[in-house]
């Protein structure tokens, strides 16, 4: 379970995450949404202790995060955040190779190897696995970190706007890939989304923030409702069955 | 294709071995008349300068890329070099030449280290809070702070008493012909330090070259290590300076040149690739300007003006990075 | 005008101590009183008001320089030593003392100042190569510039035997000033003026030659002047007293931070600050060490280049 109390982060004046209380259950497909400057990325970032917070607490299984010592973890826990530019020139499986770091100290041993091949298939980076990365698409690149950040094997998951930059296809499969990894890798995965009806069709929980704290938080059924979306966005919509899923229409 | 990408490396390394080895035999003796009881001890001992100050140019430079993130700041542009001069004068302007003259060496030595790397710290902690700018606001700040250091140790050099001032040079810019024996052991010793210790850190190396959030989430102890790499490329520029004084932008040829040269990221291959080729240019240009132009001292002129030229193309490149 | 009160008060009383301070005492109330001593008088006329003219001239000169450049270039942080034209102009210099040691102090200014313009043009070039990202690259390439300039320079100075030579044009210093031997200075003021003749023009053309030639104005024959005077202002005093690093970057600069922009009412401003700099430079430099002097081209460097630190440290406060 990850869980925090009283989060609180502010540049100077700005208050960006004011007292944030938050449990997100173990297992399943948690995503945020929220307006722009919500501090969602922020909250992500606070939790997989790369931002330090101004206040209060965060844990994860318990562990303190910004207490816990920071290899120990990286095996409980993985972030990948929107922006990823790399100096260096790395190949696919190098990449994918680095996500078990954790485990390996930069020694790959067989168990390692397995996992990054695993990692590879499971994202079906194989035939691109000697390229490197920066002579990908935007879609493929994303995989590639994808793939590093499975292959850590962590229990829980965390990613900062997966879908930035991805077009209508790529999207979706890398949805379907992220619900494959919570319910056949048994991973717990955190999104920020902005689109809300991925959310919708793909989440066990959404979280919904605006102005630095978290305003609801459930099942979509609960959070895909024309009066919580209009507290959250500001924005008269309907909401919509289609297929069995709640949808959000909001472009008239 | 993995095997492929695995040997090609291995395979330039011993190339570059080579090559180095190859320079160094042909410093050793080419044009050489007289004893060799006589030339043995004295070229050695300048080809033994040139090995420290090349491997340590191109190894704190590979490392201080990796961490910045980036390819085109080097720590002579940081004004590092210009750093340790300056706190060398003030030590003297200070103390007086009895006094300097007193101090105990490695108390000084490990003082300047300590500065450099808080001064180096300062310098970091903006690359990490401001993106959008930082890099070339970095670049210019390091790049004036330097040439204000330069002049203020210039105008400190003209404040002291000129026999004050003499001390001061011997002890600044001991050059590839005067090279002090005693300061060469120093050097040499703390050179193999300092590699050993990066040795050691070549795996978290790999993994700071991703950038900051990828190392913390990778596990790697992201402010310890940079303080730890920060100190050694301090200890690497002190010793490179104290040898033969500013070379502002070799450190810049060479690295780029090893990422070139080896299709790795990998440190345990980039880091002595850099260390050779440096070693042979480094060698193999005063081989050409002494024995072949009969100029001795001219070799920092002719790599600041080759590796200013490479600094601008980097600068006209599309992407600066 | 209580800005222009202020700044004559100043300036007056730097000329007044630049007169008084030196090595051979020299006192006010002798000299005002006619009762000074010949060879007082002889200081005053040969060495003290020919180099405190002197210093009035170029820190005019390069002020003005400076601003003119960072008004065609459009960056705040362009001046002839940050653009590769002072080591152009030295080159030049070296050169002549290769290839025409004999030739008459004008014709190496002449020739130093076409170097000046090429290197001026080369800078130009680059900078159109460039991907203009920041306002932060032209300083970056111009001072590698320089420094790809200067190493050549070194080199050559030092195969033939010149760097003596080479650092008088690379370190300002005034003690070498005589009459007789400034007088080339002149020509800075004289082209600083024609500068604040055709202000308007050279900010129409800073603004592009898409612009300029919207409204007239021929691009490239304006800009070539401008760069021309800097080009000739440069060399006329590298070749008389050296150079003088950062000035014609940090005078504007504080002149714009205190009241704007405003070229027309500025200008004469900048032209006085630049003037104030190299006195009070100057004269702190031959107090600093009494008796011995410190060059200004070292005064200079050291306080130009902190203050350059303090205008970038302030843009990055700024901006945060």
């Amino acid at each position: 379970m990850i869980e925090t109390s009283g989060v609180t982060k502010a540049y100077g004046d700005a208050v960006v995450l004011d007292g944030v209380d938050l449990k997100i259950p173990t297992g399943g497909l948690t995503s945020i949404i929220g307006p722009n400057g919500a501090g969602k990325s922020t909250l992500l970032s606070i939790i997989s202790r790369l931002t330090p917070m101004t206040s209060g607490s965060a844990w994860v299984d318990g562990l303190d995060v910004s207490r816990t010592p920071t290899d120990q973890l990286a095996r409980r826990l993985a972030i990948l955040r929107q922006e990823n530019h790399i100096a260096a020139r790395v190949t696919v499986r190098d990449l994918v190779s680095f996500g078990r770091y954790p485990h390996s100290r930069g020694r790959l041993t067989f168990e390692d190897r397995a996992h990054v091949d695993q990692a590879l298939r499971f994202l079906e980076l194989e035939p691109l696995a000697d390229r490197f990365i920066d002579e990908m698409s935007g879609g493929q690149r994303q995989r590639a970190y994808v793939a590093m950040v499975l292959a850590q094997d962590t229990d829980y998951v965390l990613l900062d706007e997966p879908l930035n930059n991805l077009d209508m296809k790529h999207s979706a499969a890398m949805m379907r890939l992220l619900r494959r990894a919570a319910d056949e890798l048994g991973r717990t995965v955190v999104v920020v989304l902005h689109d809300v009806n991925f959310a919708s069709c793909y989440s066990d929980c959404i979280v919904a923030m605006r102005d630095g704290r978290v305003r609801r938080s459930g099942p979509p059924e609960e959070i895909v409702q024309p009066e919580v979306i209009r507290e959250i966005y500001d924005l008269d919509v309907t909401v919509h069955e289609i297929e069995g899923h709640r949808t959000v229409f909001f472009y008239r | 294709m993995r095997d492929h990408t695995r040997t090609r490396p291995a395979a330039v390394l011993a190339v570059l071995a080579i090559a180095a080895i190859i320079s160094a035999l042909a410093y050793m003796t080419i044009g050489a008349r007289g004893p060799w009881s006589f030339i043995l001890p004295f070229r050695g001992a300048k080809l033994a300068a040139l090995v420290l100050v090349a491997t340590a140019v191109a190894v704190s430079t590979v490392t201080f890329q990796t961490i910045a993130n980036n390819r085109i700041l080097t720590p002579s542009l940081m004004g590092f070099d210009a750093l340790y001069a300056l706190i060398r004068t003030a030590t003297l302007f200070l103390l007086g030449a009895g006094g300097f003259a007193a101090l105990d060496p490695r108390l000084a030595f490990a003082v300047n280290v300590v500065l450099m790397t808080g001064f180096a710290s300062l310098l970091y902690r903006w690359l990490l809070t401001d993106r959008a700018e930082g890099l070339h606001l970095l670049l210019l700040v390091g790049v004036i702070a330097g040439v204000f250091f330069r002049s203020l140790s210039n105008f400190m050099h003209r404040l002291v008493d000129p026999t004050d001032f003499l001390v001061l040079q011997g002890s600044l810019f001991a050059n590839f012909n005067a090279v002090d024996g005693r300061l060469l052991a120093v050097s040499a010793v703390l050179v193999a330090g300092a590699g050993v210790a990066l040795w050691r850190l070549v795996p978290k190396l790999d993994v700071l070259a991703l950038g900051r959030d990828h190392a913390v989430n990778l596990g790697v102890d992201y402010r310890r290590t940079l303080t730890v790499a920060l100190g050694l490329v301090a200890i690497l520029v002190s010793v490179s300076t104290a040898l033969v004084g500013p070379v502002t932008f070799f450190g810049l040829l060479v690295a780029n040149l090893a990422y070139l040269a080896i299709p790795s990221h990998r440190h345990a291959m980039l880091l002595p690739a850099a260390a050779l080729l440096a070693i042979s240019m480094l060698v193999s240009g005063q081989i050409v300007l002494e024995r072949v132009f009969g100029l001795d001292a001219a070799l920092s002129m002719v790599i600041e003006f080759v590796g200013g030229v490479v600094f601008l193309v980097l600068l006209l490149r599309k992407t600066p990075r | 005008m209580k800005p222009a009160l202020i700044a004559g008060a100043f300036l007056a009383s730097l000329f007044a101590l630049s007169l008084l301070v030196g090595v051979s005492p020299l006192s006010a109330v002798d000299v005002l009183t006619f009762r000074a001593d010949s060879n007082a008088v002889l200081v005053l006329v040969e060495s003290r008001l020919p180099r405190t003219l002197a210093l009035i001239l170029a820190g005019v000169g390069l002020a003005v320089a400076g601003l003119i450049m960072q008004i065609l270039v459009r960056n705040r942080f362009v001046e002839p030593s940050t653009a590769g034209t002072v080591e152009s102009a030295s080159l030049g210099m070296l050169v002549m003392a290769l290839f025409a040691p004999a030739a008459p102090v004008f014709a190496k200014t002449a020739a130093s100042t076409l170097f000046a313009l090429a290197g001026t043009a080369l800078f130009l070039r680059l900078l159109s190569m460039a991907p203009l990202r920041s306002p932060l690259t032209p300083p970056l390439i111009g001072l590698t510039l320089g420094g790809v300039i200067g190493s050549a320079t070194t080199f050559l100075a030092y195969r033939f035997d010149l760097l003596q030579s080479l650092s008088a044009w690379t370190t300002g210093d005034f003690s070498v000033v005589l009459r007789g031997r400034y007088e080339l200075l002149w020509l800075a003021l004289a082209l600083a003026v024609a500068g604040y003749a055709i202000a308007d023009r050279l900010t129409v053309a800073g603004l592009g030659d898409d612009v300029a030639t919207s409204l007239g104005l021929k691009h490239a024959h304006v800009m070539a002047g401008g760069l021309a005077i800097v080009a000739m202002i440069t060399a006329a005093t590298v070749s008389t007293i050296g150079s003088i690093p950062f000035l014609g970057l940090i005078v504007p600069n504080v002149v714009s931070l205190a009241m704007g922009d405003n070229l027309r009412r500025t200008l004469p401003f900048v032209a006085a600050f630049g003037a104030v700099f190299t006195l009070a430079c100057d004269v702190a430099g031959r107090l600093a060490n009494f008796p011995f002097e410190i060059p200004i081209g070292v005064v200079a460097g050291a306080l130009g280049s902190g203050l350059f630190l303090v205008l970038l440290l302030r843009r990055r406060a700024r901006n945060a």
